[in-house]
């Protein structure tokens, strides 16, 4: 089921196979030629490094300052001029607060927790995918089944279990992500195992005799890890999603912590009359998603077209 | 045939005992359950005998068997809060959220199949890149802010929806649009791809070269079997719906499973949370065994797999 037919990039599929023919073996044209080539991955690549730039430099920058508000300027629509001549761009909120300063810092939870807990989840199921496919057998159909398990609860509904029960908190967050996000690289993983165990090299360096270990980590691992990164990143702009989601439930990250999430949850109880307090962070989440997915999207098109990935 | 759907059915109960077993271990996550859910104000005595009528004071292997043949006859003890079996709880709201992923679902697919199918004829056109754009858009959005959005236009600005609740026949449009679009942005994507590979085959360039108009293949050769792929994905997508729905169904105040949990989460109502759980997967579980027999008819070369 390839899913990167019409793509824009398509022409570098065959400017690589060009490249082959030539120099006579298969070497990928390096990331930074396609990029040139794809606005999609241009355009992924844009908003990803604008936010994670803006999550490191955001405290130094905001305007206003982002926890501490003045009560005498509650529920200022955006563009509004206070006595001491500050604006605020985008507004302020139940306690005086600048929404657009909290919306800068607010990207800092989102940055590190998409990268850190896509991370934890990755190793966790690259490692038991290539377990599960290696072993085969009643072994590999145990561990598939534990996978069906968990994926016949929905992602979104095992983190709120889990979040609820654990309780709140940024580090515990991550770790439910991370710990639940696994099962997608693991089916993922375990069928490009059992794809690359029949290659034929798989087979010669059994038959000369390379102990298992080896044969896993050189001769299976490269062939399934861009499936893995592709994965990833799709996966970034999931977790992503499901923390601004936790955060909004009252389960994920705490206030005085600025999250997007809390921000719409903060506008959610007076979104009969400030609208900006719940317009703003929702746009500034779907940006950073779309940039996620278009990164995702050309990545998936440039390295391998057979991974999809949501549950 | 049978042969088939009897082992589909075999492996949905091996995976629903897992997940008992997960749903089991989850309440116990954080340590003795007691300490967690007892008033402030009892002391180690009183927490004692809770134990013991909770039955907690057994082993855990034993606490799992109690818990297990209990569920199994739909017994999963009483909620703390209201004193009412959980399981009732839980099958008043299964309903409701039926209906929402229903609908929603029905949305989602009849946006999904003409845009794709229409993206992947016209590929590469302004039509499709533009609704390639949109459902990038979709994908990326969360879906209870696009809720939120419309609950401040329709029913803020406009004053034409109920922001919540499900009294109003009417109350069901928001939420299940916002669930809805989702999910027509997902599919969408994979029905165009799927299109597209589809088109690429022998058979229906056949189909074109014996004079058959552009309808007749589409929907007579390429649609059926582009079909399974989207089914399968559809099937997936009921999870991810299904996930959706937590968050939604608290937006809109939909009176679902979804806003049963969150709220019992709220509470440390254990006993319905568990329910819930289980019912989630039992669900999807249910919708994924369906979807394997519809292939199995769809498609004949499944049935000797």
């Amino acid at each position: 089921m390839s899913a990167s037919q019409g793509s824009p990039d398509n022409s570098t599929q065959q400017d690589g196979d060009v490249a082959t023919l030539v120099t006579g073996h298969s070497r990928q044209p390096s990331l930074l030629s396609l990029l040139r080539r794809s606005p999609i991955g241009l355009i992924g690549t844009g908003i990803i490094s604008l936010v994670i730039v803006l999550a490191l430099i955001s405290p130094y920058i905001v305007p206003h300052d982002p926890i501490r508000g003045n009560l005498r300027t509650r529920y200022k629509p955006p563009g509004f001029t206070g006595d001491d001549g500050a604006t605020h761009l985008l507004g302020t909120d139940q306690l005086g607060r600048d929404i657009f300063s909290r919306i800068l810092v607010g990207s800092r939870v989102s940055v590190l927790v998409g990268v850190v807990a896509v991370m934890i989840a990755g190793t966790i199921g690259v490692l038991y995918g290539l377990t599960s496919g290696f072993l085969g057998g009643r072994v590999d159909g145990f561990m598939m089944r534990i996978c069906d398990a968990m994926l016949s609860i929905p992602f979104v509904i095992r983190v709120v279990a889990i979040s609820g029960i654990v309780g709140p908190g940024l580090v515990t967050l991550i770790l439910i992500l991370g710990l639940s996000g696994w099962v997608t690289y693991a089916r993922v993983i375990r069928g490009e195992v059992l794809k690359a165990r029949e290659n034929d090299y798989v087979l010669a360096a059994w038959s000369i005799g390379q102990r298992p270990l080896w044969v896993v980590l050189h001769h299976i691992l490269p062939n399934v890890i861009a499936s893995a990164i592709v994965l990833a990143a799709l996966q970034v702009g999931i977790t992503m999603l499901a923390e601004s989601s936790l955060s909004f439930l009252g389960l994920g990250v705490k206030p005085p912590t600025v999250t997007w999430g809390i921000q719409l949850a903060d506008g959610k109880s007076v979104i009969n009359s400030a609208w900006w307090m719940t317009a703003y962070p929702g746009i500034a989440i779907t940006i950073t998603v779309l940039g996620v997915v278009f990164l995702g999207d050309w990545l998936r098109d440039s390295l391998d077209p057979n991974v999809r990935g949501r549950d | 045939m049978q042969q088939f759907i009897a082992t589909r059915i075999v492996q949905g109960i091996i995976t629903l005992i897992i997940v008992s077993f997960l749903a089991f271990f989850l309440v116990r996550l954080k340590g003795d359950p007691v300490d967690i859910t007892a008033p402030p104000t009892f002391n180690e005595d009183q927490k004692q005998r809770l134990r013991e009528l909770w039955g907690f004071d057994k082993p855990l292997a034993e606490q799992y068997v109690i818990f297990i043949t209990r569920a199994v006859t739909g017994d999963f003890g009483i909620a703390y809060l209201s004193k009412r079996p959980a399981m009732e709880l839980v099958i008043e709201r299964l309903g409701a959220t039926w209906l929402l992923a229903g609908v929603a679902s029905l949305i989602g697919l009849s946006v999904a199949l003409p845009l794709g199918i229409i993206s992947s004829l016209n590929r590469n056109s302004f039509f499709d890149l533009g609704s390639t754009m949109l459902a990038s858009i979709g994908t990326a959005m969360p879906s209870f802010w696009l809720g939120l959005m419309m609950i401040i236009f329709f029913s803020v600005r406009l004053r034409l929806l109920p922001a919540f609740g499900a009294l109003d026949p009417s109350a069901i449009i928001m939420p299940s649009l916002t669930m809805g679009v989702g999910m027509a942005a997902y599919l969408s994507r994979l029905t165009r791809s799927a299109m597209l590979e589809v088109l690429n085959e022998d058979y229906v360039r056949t189909a074109y070269s014996k004079g058959l108009i552009t309808r007749t293949v589409v929907f007579r050769h390429a649609m059926k079997n582009a079909l399974i792929p989207i089914m399968t994905v559809f099937g997936l997508q009921l999870g991810w719906l299904l996930g959706g729905s937590v968050v939604v169904e608290s937006v809109f105040s939909w009176p679902g499973l979804g806003r049963l949990m969150i709220d019992s989460i709220g509470v440390r109502d254990n006993t319905v949370v568990q329910a819930a759980l289980l019912f989630f997967s039992l669900s999807f579980i249910t919708i994924n065994i369906i979807i394997d027999i519809l292939y199995a008819v769809i498609d004949p070369r499944i049935r000797f797999d």
